[in-house]
């Protein structure tokens, strides 16, 4: 399924992004970065990101069962995806998020 | 960093416990868990792992308001709280009354993808925001295990579980880790000892002539001495029970006070005065000779003084028991129904010895009876070999007799058995031992009682002979006399021959005595006729000679008239 569909004159972004770190480490920074070229690349004005830090808000990590970090959840679109990891490998990614086939 | 070490070995601390609050559990670890430390709790499936974890912080939060974090990586919070309902635990209310956290970490495996570097931390931060939600001093890891099938880099994974167990040393709180049991020579399945090295406690569950026991053994406690057998335990709806087996010796404090058999008779051949309170008794007899009669008109007599009495029994119901007490005019229903004396009926192969033990240990413990009665003691004997019914009843007695209960037992021999023989050397054990033998003569058969055995009082060594009848047991005296001791109907033919030879002497001593009077009389008689004849002889005698002076009298005169008409000279 290709998850690159362009919607028709909607400007409500397609892709709910999260990315759950813990403190700023030097895995949560390469994740962040990782990602962000990631999204700006391949996801351009169709996405939602949202950074939170669970250090800062603990009480977050049960609602999308976060046990590793950093880890990046694909919520939209269905179904749900967790990646694992500072995000290092783009490829891997993008197959994981399901934005390319392999 | 060697001068550290040093340091800290010239500063020896004492090893400080966290009591469970499980029943038993603490006594076997010498007061409980390691405090702020791990313990591994190992077991094969079904084992009751998770069920310790969780009353170990039930009873932490109602026991020793200490508020506990549960972790479920494989159930979920909602049937974990379910399948703890039956144990009658709440886990809801303890929640809401801020005593517990449940979280389910639950990682679906598909759903994940590991790209590059990463670490735990959201496990970390998520126990630590748990526990500090609510303050927690004890948490419970159920099973860390599930952790290794949901990621595949196992490297970053056991470096992160070793970052925990520090993490959580650190936090100070007392954690209980379950584990699934491994082979080769594992504890665990994931090696999870390798982290956890301060406490392992082992579950088994095993099945022995299709009777199934729970065995727990502590096969390793750092820094504390600790029973290292195989303990039984009992998970019930009270929650988990575990038998600490401690013997504590034999210095029990000893009653001098004196409780009635409930039989007069009985009593009589006991000093007048019945058994010494907190003694063991045995009453051994061949099927049908009144065993459960005598232990009934027991229970009877302790329920009448408002004490309470446990009768526990392996052959008949309750229900069969009263009914057949009733035709013996014992009437034990008012009993039941007042809470003084309580009926537990079971097969005896219904669970191992082991087991028959943990729940005559509770139901002591929860009825505080002063009389227990085991009814009969032999049908253990199909549980175990002869050796092991001993070992048992050795620690029931043991148990017992700390307590002060009296144990009354009945036990069941086969006929042409030598009596003495009966239960393998548990006579030993026993202070007060009542033999009940048939005796057949003529064609009957009797039932005959007497004391084989009675430690500290004098009793009757004869037997005397036991009769049932709708006014209750009646010990009678045995027939004593020149024709030997008889029962039964030999000695009512007996005592009727006597009594009737017995008036036939009193007949004939009547008899003679009469006759003695009789002759008596006839002598009288004869002497009172002789009397009268002499008296009519003597009369006429006297007469006559009365007549003969008359006529002397007269021919004198006569003479002298003639003299003088003759003018003799006189």
């Amino acid at each position: 399924m290709d998850a690159a569909n362009e919607s028709e004159g909607e400007n409500r972004p397609k892709w709910e992004l999260r990315l759950y770190v813990a403190g700023q480490t030097t895995k949560s920074l390469s994740a962040c970065i990782n990602l962000k070229k990631i999204c700006e690349e391949y996801l351009e004005g169709k996405y939602q990101l949202e950074i939170i830090d669970l250090l800062e808000n603990p009480q977050l990590a049960s609602g999308d069962q976060i046990v590793a970090t950093p880890t990046l959840v694909r919520k939209l679109p269905d179904p749900v995806r967790k990646i694992i990891g500072d995000l290092s490998n783009t490829e891997r990614v993008l197959v994981g998020l399901n934005l390319i086939q392999i | 960093m060697n001068k550290n070490h040093i340091e800290n070995h010239t500063a020896p601390e004492t090893l400080l416990k966290c009591p469970t609050g499980i029943d038993g559990l603490d006594a076997v670890t010498g007061g409980g868990l390691p405090k702020g430390r791990p313990t591994l709790l190992c077991g094969s499936a079904g084992c009751g792992k998770t069920l310790f974890g969780v009353e170990f912080l039930v009873q932490g939060a109602l026991k020793f308001d200490e508020p506990g974090v549960l972790v479920t990586f494989e159930e979920s919070p909602e049937e974990i709280t379910k399948n703890v309902t039956s144990l009658g635990f709440n886990l809801n209310e303890l929640v809401a009354q801020k005593k517990l956290v449940l979280d389910h970490i639950y990682i679906e495996r598909s759903e994940i993808e590991e790209i590059g570097d990463f670490d735990l931390d959201g496990l970390f931060i998520r126990l630590a925001y748990a526990i500090d939600s609510i303050g927690a001093k004890r948490v419970a890891l159920d099973t860390l295990e599930a952790l290794f099938s949901s990621f595949d880099n196992e490297a970053i994974l056991r470096a992160e579980l070793r970052r925990l167990f520090r993490w959580l040393k650190d936090k100070g709180v007392t954690v209980i880790i379950t584990g699934e049991r491994g082979s080769n020579g594992m504890l665990t399945r994931q090696g999870l000892e390798e982290y956890v090295s301060d406490c392992v406690i082992v579950l088994a569950h095993r099945t022995v002539d299709s009777i199934s026991t729970r065995h727990l053994q502590v096969i390793k406690y750092r820094g504390s001495a600790h029973g290292t057998n195989e303990y039984p335990f009992l998970i019930d709806e009270t929650g988990i029970s575990v038998l600490p087996i401690t013997s504590s010796g034999l210095d029990y404090t000893i009653s001098n006070e004196r409780i009635s058999t409930g039989i007069p008779s009985l009593d009589d051949m006991l000093e007048g005065k019945g058994f010494y309170r907190g003694s063991s008794v045995l009453i051994s007899g061949t099927a049908g000779t009144g065993k459960t009669s005598i232990a009934s008109s027991f229970a009877s007599s302790v329920c009448q003084r408002g004490e309470r009495c446990l009768y526990l029994a392996f052959e008949e119901s309750t229900g069969q028991i009263v009914r057949n007490m009733r035709s013996i005019g014992l009437n034990l229903a008012p009993w039941i129904d007042a809470n003084l004396l309580k009926f537990h009926t079971t097969r005896a192969t219904m669970y191992g010895l082991e087991m028959h033990l943990v729940v005559i240990h509770q139901l002591v413990k929860s009825f505080q009876p002063s009389v227990v009665i085991i009814d009969p003691v032999t049908n253990f004997l199909n549980n175990g070999s002869n050796l092991e019914v001993r070992s048992m009843i050795t620690r029931l007695l043991d148990f017992l007799k700390t307590q002060q209960i009296t144990a009354f037992f009945t036990s069941l021999t086969s006929a042409g058995n030598f009596e003495e023989h009966t239960l393998t050397n548990i006579s030993s054990l026993i202070d007060t031992w009542l033999l009940l033998r048939d005796i057949e003569l003529d064609g009957e058969r009797n039932r005959g009682m007497f004391v084989l055995k009675s430690r500290g009082m004098a009793s009757s060594n004869q037997i005397r002979e036991f009769l049932l009848s709708s006014k209750g047991i009646e010990l009678k005296e045995a027939y004593l006399g020149q024709a030997g001791v008889l029962t039964g109907s030999a000695r009512l033919v007996q005592e009727a021959k006597e009594r009737a030879e017995e008036q036939l002497r009193e007949q004939e001593a009547i008899q003679i005595e009469f006759n003695l009077e009789r002759k008596r009389q006839m002598l009288e008689n004869q002497i009172a006729i002789m009397r009268a004849e002499f008296e009519v002889e003597e009369a006429e005698s006297l007469n006559l000679l009365k007549q003969a002076k008359a006529i002397d009298e007269q021919m004198n005169i006569e003479r002298n008239n003639m003299k003088i008409s003759r003018k003799v000279k006189a």
